[in-house]
């Protein structure tokens, strides 16, 4: 350890203090997820379980959840292949442009939101409803999907570059098309990184408000319908319940894939990678 | 004397194969064709789109209705550029997402540091599923906890009660916390995987060479680790440029964002001109993070 | 060779510019003005028809005020029907018009302030009332109003109105003030609750109306520039004690801060006077109509003209103006009902008289949300200020 025994102490006390920070809002949200009342006030006089009951029943929970997966997944997918083409093209190839390639891809997350959202309205409106594609989950899958590419590219990317292009050249040598080559080589290769990006960009769709409130139209996703109900005063309850089965659902995605990854969830060896993913995971 | 054995011409396979072949031989083809897609998606859906907002804030408006009416002009941007409110919003966001940059770097290294250097790897595991589970709390329901908590009779003022200390919540300084408390986690993985790309070694050297701790954190580690705090930092600084609803949930000030979600429909080219700034600043800020090696620790 | 490609390439050149001048043509060109319809597409012609297509709509969307379609009501309504009610609250009048400009919702329940915008926009479309069987039974005052009916074409069905009440926090305000005056005149500061929309301007131009006499303002929505200038004036004198804006979506926090004192007097509906007294215990307010009179709001439910549920719209018109859910929707957010039949239905018998409903003279100081024109409507001619010129002045109280 190169660090001395005190900076070591203050670090521990630090990190403490932080992932504190961090979690104290959480425990709130889950306390006040059996709040009678609906003013928000402290403390909470009376506690009640029958916000759960009332949650678990509700048919719009359930619809915004479903939608809310399946956009995920739509754009995940979209995202995932996509991503890897670009990535694909950048690790092997030099060409012009090559730089305006990953300023492009990063731009739809580096903008802010109400922006990347009132665009995409613009075109909604005036280019794709006037062609019959009105608001429906595929406008939600195309917003989502253009931000989640760079979670996808940038794990892509670090990963091709780190596994070269020798072992493609020597499977085409040995007689391999290119489907077999991806196939059976280039694709292993990539396997893990892309599933950690994979669960990354999901996370990142799932829970996503800022753009789809502008490309959602009457839909409701799982943020949506938070959006639409933590004002209601007979919702907020449920909004509570709702945002606590989330953070614990979420638990076990997080853990899988960083089995998956192997310890390297938050930054892939010896570069780049996987962390753009973690990061990426805009509100 | 026998003919030479005339030599099989090599079969000729199927489509698929006879594709592969070519594309072999033309890598600028296959370059082209891997890059179709993604590129095709971003240039078409995303710059047409940012490129559709441009021309609206171009255009003028129809007074009663709002409806945006195809006449060119230039008086939005004039507007935003002249009238004072908009200089004011824009300064306010700006400095916010400065103070807000400043506030989560500071809180983030600690817990990226112990990761990276001092945790043993089980902990270090633990410590990043913690640091990943807070993201998929969702945004919305962080930020209204947050306005609860810093309600007058919020936990807030109930925790500082006894200290005599009572906390003004819905204001800037509340704001400034929930902004804060919600990107944290978008400056820690950045840091920890800058962190953790140092070789140890570089840091033992230090050490062997008479640097003690702070030392070797000013002069090796911070320089090393700096490209990814400015990776994290674009983060906090875009979604504290953009945001819209926080700002009003909490303290009722006007931001960037929030002025131009109002204006959205009301008066659609006034906001688009007022989005160019953003657009504006966060491709300058792109510029400079790239400068400063940024990109490579994303 | 030549000829060819010289012919190709006129072709060519010629496609190009037909494409350019139309493309040109349809950004540029308004469309040609056709009498208002009220035939929407999909819409069945008999009320058989429309019970008939609208079960395999399924759905209706609709843009709400906070409140008007609760579960108490809506899922009879889905039971009789079987059209799921999916709603959102509008932040304000100038939020649902941008909702209803997407396209995306089958309706809304517009105030005055949005009704005519929506009507010049063609974004509703006018009501066959021969297929709302219950607005017969609508209070006359309510209908062919300015608001909501164009040149004797009727665009919707009345809701209900109401005004925005005063509420203070009778402890701490004294219990008998009957002004305006403690939100203008900076003795709570910090602690107001105002509503964020700039048609608080014409709150303004209200208590302006009684205090300043010489500004003769006669209308609060129609100011000419001394009397928006003296308006937007007072604003900005308020806006440092403001201690929490709210809105159609953020409403039910004025219960939280109400009841901790965060603030202590400001502007309100009704509906949120229910909510504070529905608190446990119910919290020390009371809500008036100030002597100076006040804004208010009739409400009218509208179609999109091209919605994609008409039928479940029509029959959601034609139910909450019936007096059953009519009379629930009144005593649930606390305002008067357009359904005659509504006052022997409610569980509060009083509730008509409480609040007014057939007190046309209660009504002549509230001065119900309009949008703002140039043209001031009298002998000043066209020189009162727009909605675009409110909504740029809103944003700069704001600051």
């Amino acid at each position: 350890m190169v660090e001395s025994r005190l900076t070591r102490v203050l670090l521990r006390l630090g990190a403490g203090a932080t992932l504190a920070f961090i979690y104290f809002p959480l425990f709130v949200i889950a306390i006040y997820a059996f709040n009678e009342n609906i003013s928000q006030t402290w403390p909470i006089e009376h506690y009640t379980t029958k916000w759960f009951g009332v949650a678990w029943r509700d048919e719009n929970v359930r619809d915004a959840l479903l939608l809310s997966v399946k956009a995920a997944l739509g754009a995940t997918a979209i995202a995932l292949v996509l991503g890897t083409l670009a990535a694909l093209a950048v690790s092997r190839y030099r060409f012009f442009g090559k730089e305006t390639i990953s300023f492009l891809v990063i731009l739809p997350i580096a903008l802010p939101g109400i922006i990347t959202g009132l665009a995409l309205q613009a075109t909604i409106l005036n280019v794709l409803d006037p062609i019959g594609i009105s608001f429906s989950i595929w406008t939600i899958i195309i917003g989502h999907a253009t931000f989640c590419i760079v979670v996808v590219y940038n794990n892509a990317v670090a990963r091709s570059r780190r596994i070269g292009g020798s072992l493609q050249e020597a499977s085409m040598d040995l007689g391999a098309d290119a489907w077999q080559t991806f196939r059976f080589v280039t694709f292993p290769q990539l396997r893990t990184a892309l599933l950690a990006a994979a669960l990354l960009a999901f996370a990142l769709s799932f829970d996503e408000v800022v753009v789809t409130i502008f490309t959602s139209g009457a839909q409701q996703t799982l943020p949506i319908w938070i959006f639409t109900n933590f004002g209601r005063p007979r919702e907020l309850p449920i909004v509570n319940v709702v945002a606590l089965f989330v953070i614990f659902a979420s638990i076990i995605p997080v853990w899988i894939a960083q089995r998956i990854a192997g310890g390297g969830l938050a930054t892939e060896r010896p570069g780049k990678g996987a962390v753009a993913a973690a990061i990426d995971a805009e509100p | 004397m026998t003919s030479v054995p005339q030599a099989e011409p090599p079969p000729r396979g199927s489509p698929g194969r006879r594709l592969s072949t070519f594309l072999f031989r033309h890598d600028r083809i296959r370059l082209g064709g891997l890059l179709a897609g993604p590129l095709g998606w971003l240039v078409v859906i995303y710059l047409g789109s940012l490129f559709l907002l441009l021309l609206a804030s171009l255009w003028d408006t129809e007074p009663f209705t709002s409806e945006v009416v195809h006449n060119w002009t230039l008086d939005n941007f004039k507007r935003i550029f002249e009238e004072p409110v908009y200089r004011d919003v824009a300064w306010r966001t700006v400095s916010m997402a400065v103070y807000v940059t400043i506030a989560d770097a500071v809180l983030a290294f600690p817990v990226a540091y112990y990761m990276a250097r001092v945790a043993s790897p089980r902990t270090r595991n633990i410590l990043v599923v913690a640091v990943l589970t807070p993201l998929w709390a969702s945004y919305l329901v962080k930020a209204y906890v947050w306005r609860t908590m810093l309600g007058e009779e919020g936990i807030i003022n109930w925790l500082l009660a006894p200290f005599g200390l009572e906390l003004q919540g819905k204001s800037s300084l509340g704001l400034w916390l929930s902004f804060t408390y919600l990107w944290l986690p978008f400056m820690i993985l950045p840091i920890y995987a800058g962190l953790e790309r140092i070789p140890h070694s570089l840091l033992e050297a230090s050490a062997d060479l008479g640097g003690r701790s702070l030392r070797t954190f000013l002069r090796v580690t911070l320089p090393l680790v700096f490209p990814a705090v400015v990776a994290g930092s674009i983060f906090t600084f875009s979604l504290t440029l953009g945001d819209y609803i926080l700002p009003t949930l909490i303290a009722d000030e006007q931001f960037i964002g929030t002025v131009i979600y109002t204006d959205r429909g009301s008066n659609l080219p006034v906001a688009a001109a007022f989005a160019m700034v953003p657009i504006a600043v966060m491709t300058l800020y792109l510029f400079v993070a790239k400068r400063l090696g940024a990109f490579e620790s994303l | 060779m030549k000829g060819r490609k010289a012919r190709v390439a006129r072709w060519a050149v010629f496609g190009l510019l037909v494409a350019a001048l139309s493309v040109v043509a349809a950004g540029c060109g308004g469309g040609d003005e056709e009498g208002a319809s009220t035939q929407i597409e999909g819409l069945g012609s008999t009320i058989e028809e429309i019970q008939a297509n609208a079960r395999d709509e399924g759905q209706t969307n609709l843009v709400i005020w906070g409140g008007y379609a609760d579960k108490s009501w809506a899922d009879q309504f889905t039971q009789e029907t079987g059209c799921k009610v999916n709603t959102k609250d509008g932040a304000g009048s100038d939020d649902m018009v941008d909702l209803m400009a997407t396209g995306a919702w089958d309706g809304v329940s517009a105030s005055g302030d949005a009704t005519l915008r929506l009507i010049a926009k063609g974004d509703v479309a006018p009501v066959n009332f021969d297929l709302t069987p219950n607005y017969a039974d609508v209070f006359p005052g309510l209908k062919d109003q300015p608001y909501n009916t164009v040149d004797g074409v009727g665009y919707g069905v009345p809701h209900g109105r109401g005004p925005n009440f005063m509420v203070f926090r009778n402890d701490i305000v004294p219990a008998g003030t009957d002004s305006w005056a403690p939100i203008w005149d900076g003795s709570y500061p910090n602690k107001l609750s105002i509503y964020d929309s700039q048609n608080f301007i014409a709150d303004a131009a209200v208590y302006l109306k009684a205090t300043q006499p010489d500004l003769n303002i006669t209308n609060p929505y129609e100011l000419d520039d001394t009397q928006f200038q003296a308006a937007v004036d007072l604003l900005k004198q308020q806006r440092p004690n403001i201690g929490k804006y709210w809105d159609g979506v953020t409403y039910a926090d004025q219960v939280t801060t109400f009841k901790s004192g965060e603030t202590v007097v400001g502007t309100t509906w009704p509906y949120q006077v229910n909510l504070m007294a529905a608190e446990k215990p119910p919290l020390k307010v009371t809500a008036i109509k100030p002597k100076e009179g006040t804004t208010g709001w009739s409400d009218t439910w509208m179609i999109y003209s091209k919605a994609a549920h008409p039928n479940c719209m029509y029959l959601w018109m034609n139910y909450i103006i019936s007096p059953e859910a009519n009379a629930k929707v009144a005593e649930y957010f606390g305002e008067a009902p357009s359904n005659e039949k509504a006052c022997a239905l409610t569980a509060d018998a009083n509730h008509c008289a409480t609040y007014h409903a057939d007190d046309e003279a209660w009504w002549e100081d509230i001065y119900y949300w309009s949008t703002p024109q140039a043209d001031c409507g009298d002998d000043r001619g066209e020189v009162c200020k727009t909605y675009e010129d409110w909504r740029a002045a809103w944003t700069e109280v704001k600051g």
